[in-house]
């Protein structure tokens, strides 16, 4: 095995690596977007105008609705469209070419076309930009067969999982956490991809499971560094792709552990959670020696006051919380 | 004599008209077999509505893409979808272009160029405009078109699409065909303008009206926007003037509240066929040929479709992802 070499990158950064290596590597890729040629306005597409041109990287009007479902056709046609969605709030919008078309066609159509787009959609709080522009709303779309959901945590999973989702037959809702935007971490320098569908277990530990979606694993691992300084071992699992969902890959920790929180930063009714704790709970019930607890946002709107928002949104402090009335 | 009928041979005009016949032929025996009881799920069929298809479809190449709606069994007959297939589709069979999946609101044949009948009224143009920004990159003269109704000219994705494809100009043919009621609901009083074509004003794009019973006036103005399409020169919208015949599904009747057997008598009198007739000199003896043959087509298609296999259990996950 040669000798991977890593060095310390932001998750906007590594994302801006992936888009532009799989621009290079496959002229059937292309980029659209509100803003995405010219503007600065996001760091993950800085630069791709300039290197690939305003054919390949294309602004886009304000036209949600209008450009996803241009995606979906140009994917149909032969084309790698990756689109940038700037909020998944605006993503609203488009509801019908994801739902109704892009996850349907190839099975409606018999087999006879494939849609190999991704939908990259930035979400998530902690910005006090209020109700419209903080959501987190990938459960939504676990109800959707025919989609890939993908809920990156760190930089070198979010660079490697793009690459992947990019190289994928089929539509992908890429999501990325606005506020993991600025976080450092090692990535492996060259092609590096990570497999779709494979939870990875981000700290190893006997005591309790703490499972985290996106910006909420990173909040698992700040938990179980306080949890150590009492004591507690606890393991950290990032299931890294909501479908598929690793579902063994989860079950195993926690018939290792016994104990499970499951902290995501979307609202807690039929959320990912959910569906993780009942997935787990059919696959390892026996080893279960307590009900396995959700910790998520309220289910109220995101507020903009610093002090409203931080008691809708999860937090390290809640999850350790959750994990220290587990334990007792 | 126009100019364009002056530039299509007898046989381009013969197949026109036998096109036109074998989508009312087609739609009529679907109609029988739905009332029997042997399709699979809902028809909209669009008897009266034939010119659009063929006038439409006469202009365009076998790589030249087109989309159609839920009442698409013309436009794709028009474009050369196999019949067999399409049939064993509205049976249920696993034979069927979907493979039973989609039935008849999502028939495609996409060796053929039809990227599909979509169901969600206004959901194919975005998908057009995408297809149409493909054959923009691919540099081969190839062009779009997306069938619409009068209603759907009426969501937000016919204004989103039409101003996409203005402003990147792109090979997307915007085919609206104004058969005057969505559902129930009549064009006039759903719909700002007299003229949908009126729309492609505030979008900077080409916009004609045109009638959707006479097939070479359709065809004439096709010519014309594919030839813009094929050039670079951007999208088109032409508005066809026509009348859906039957009701707009299974449960709605013929003559509903909406309209009166004498607004259906009028139209009946300018029928698509009749005109063709008329127009590419179709006569009584080739019109018996045409029909005849029209026939053993559908019979073989109908055989092929009852006897194909009904899809297996198994079936249920293939095709979900690629």
């Amino acid at each position: 095995m040669p000798e991977v070499k890593m060095r310390t990158i932001s998750y906007s950064t590594a994302i801006n690596e992936a888009l532009h290596e799989e621009m290079e590597r496959d002229e059937k890729v292309f980029l659209m977007g509100e803003d995405v040629a010219l503007s600065a306005i996001s760091p993950a597409t800085a630069g791709l105008g300039d290197r690939f041109g305003h054919e390949r990287v294309r602004n886009t009007p304000i036209s949600e609705l209008g450009f996803t479902g241009a995606a979906v056709g140009a994917a149909m046609a032969g084309y790698r469209p990756v689109l940038d969605m700037r909020r998944i709030d605006f993503m609203m919008l488009a509801i019908d070419p994801i739902a109704n078309q892009a996850a349907k066609l190839r099975y409606m159509l018999g087999g006879q076309v494939s849609v190999p787009l991704v939908i990259r959609a930035p979400e998530g709080g902690y910005s006090q930009n209020g109700p419209t522009h903080s959501q987190c709303l990938e459960a939504w779309f676990i109800q959707v067969p025919g989609l890939r959901v993908i809920v990156p945590s760190d930089p070198a999973d979010v660079k490697g999982l793009l690459k992947s989702a990019i190289r994928e037959d089929n539509p992908v809702l890429f999501v990325e956490y606005r506020s993991l935007y600025s976080l450092e971490g090692p990535v492996p320098e060259g092609d590096h991809t990570e497999p779709i569908g494979k939870a990875a277990v981000k700290k190893e530990g006997a005591d309790i499971t703490l499972i985290g979606i996106g910006s909420q694993a990173r909040s698992c691992l700040e938990a179980a560094e306080l949890l150590a300084g009492e004591g507690v071992d606890a393991e950290v699992v990032d299931p890294r792709t909501i479908n598929p969902l690793d579902v063994e890959g989860l079950a195993a920790s926690v018939r290792k552990t016994g104990k499970c929180v499951v902290a995501e930063e979307g609202h807690k009714s039929g959320g990912v959670g959910a569906e993780i704790a009942a997935s787990v709970q059919e696959a390892a019930f026996g080893s279960l020696k307590a009900p396995i607890v959700r910790v998520a946002a309220l289910d109220v709107p995101v507020p903009v006051h610093t002090k409203l928002e931080a008691i809708v949104l999860p937090s390290t402090e809640k999850i350790v919380a959750a994990a220290k009335k587990l334990l007792a | 004599m126009s100019e364009e009928k002056a530039s299509l041979s007898d046989e381009r005009m013969q197949a026109m008209y036998r096109d036109m016949l074998r989508i009312r032929r087609f739609e009529e025996t679907a109609f029988e077999l739905f009332e029997n009881g042997e399709v699979v799920g809902g028809i909209h069929v669009s008897i009266g509505q034939e010119a659009c298809s063929v006038g439409a479809c006469s202009t365009l190449r076998e790589d030249d893409a087109i989309l159609t709606t839920h009442r698409g069994h013309g436009h794709s007959i028009a474009k050369g979808t196999r019949l067999p297939e399409m049939m064993a589709e509205l049976l249920g069979k696993a034979t069927g272009l979907c493979h039973a999946k989609g039935g008849s609101m999502h028939i495609a044949d996409v060796s053929k160029g039809h990227y599909g009948a979509h169901s969600i009224v206004g959901s194919n143009m975005p998908m057009a405009v995408g297809i149409g920004l493909a054959f923009h990159f691919e540099g081969k003269g190839q062009a779009a078109v997306v069938f619409f109704g009068d209603g759907a000219a009426n969501e937000g994705s016919f204004h989103e699409s039409v101003n996409l494809a203005s402003i990147w100009k792109l090979p997307v043919i915007f085919f609206c065909e104004n058969n005057h009621f969505a559902s129930s609901t009549r064009v006039g009083y759903a719909t700002s303008v007299a003229d949908i074509s009126a729309r492609a004003g505030g979008y900077d794009i080409p916009g004609v009206t045109v009638d959707g019973m006479d097939v070479l006036a359709v065809h004439e103005v096709m010519v014309e926007a594919v030839d813009r399409a094929r050039r670079g020169l951007g999208p088109s919208l032409i508005e066809a003037k026509t009348y859906r015949y039957f009701g707009h599904s299974r449960k709605d009747p013929q003559f509903g509240p909406y309209r009166t057997e004498d607004e259906w008598n009028e139209w009946k009198a300018k029928d698509p066929l009749l005109v063709a007739e008329e127009i590419l000199g179709v006569s009584e003896a080739q019109k018996k040929a045409h029909l005849d043959a029209v026939e053993d087509e559908l019979q073989d298609a109908l055989a092929f479709a009852r006897q194909s296999p009904e899809p297996e259990p198994d079936d249920v996950y293939e095709d979900l992802y690629a």
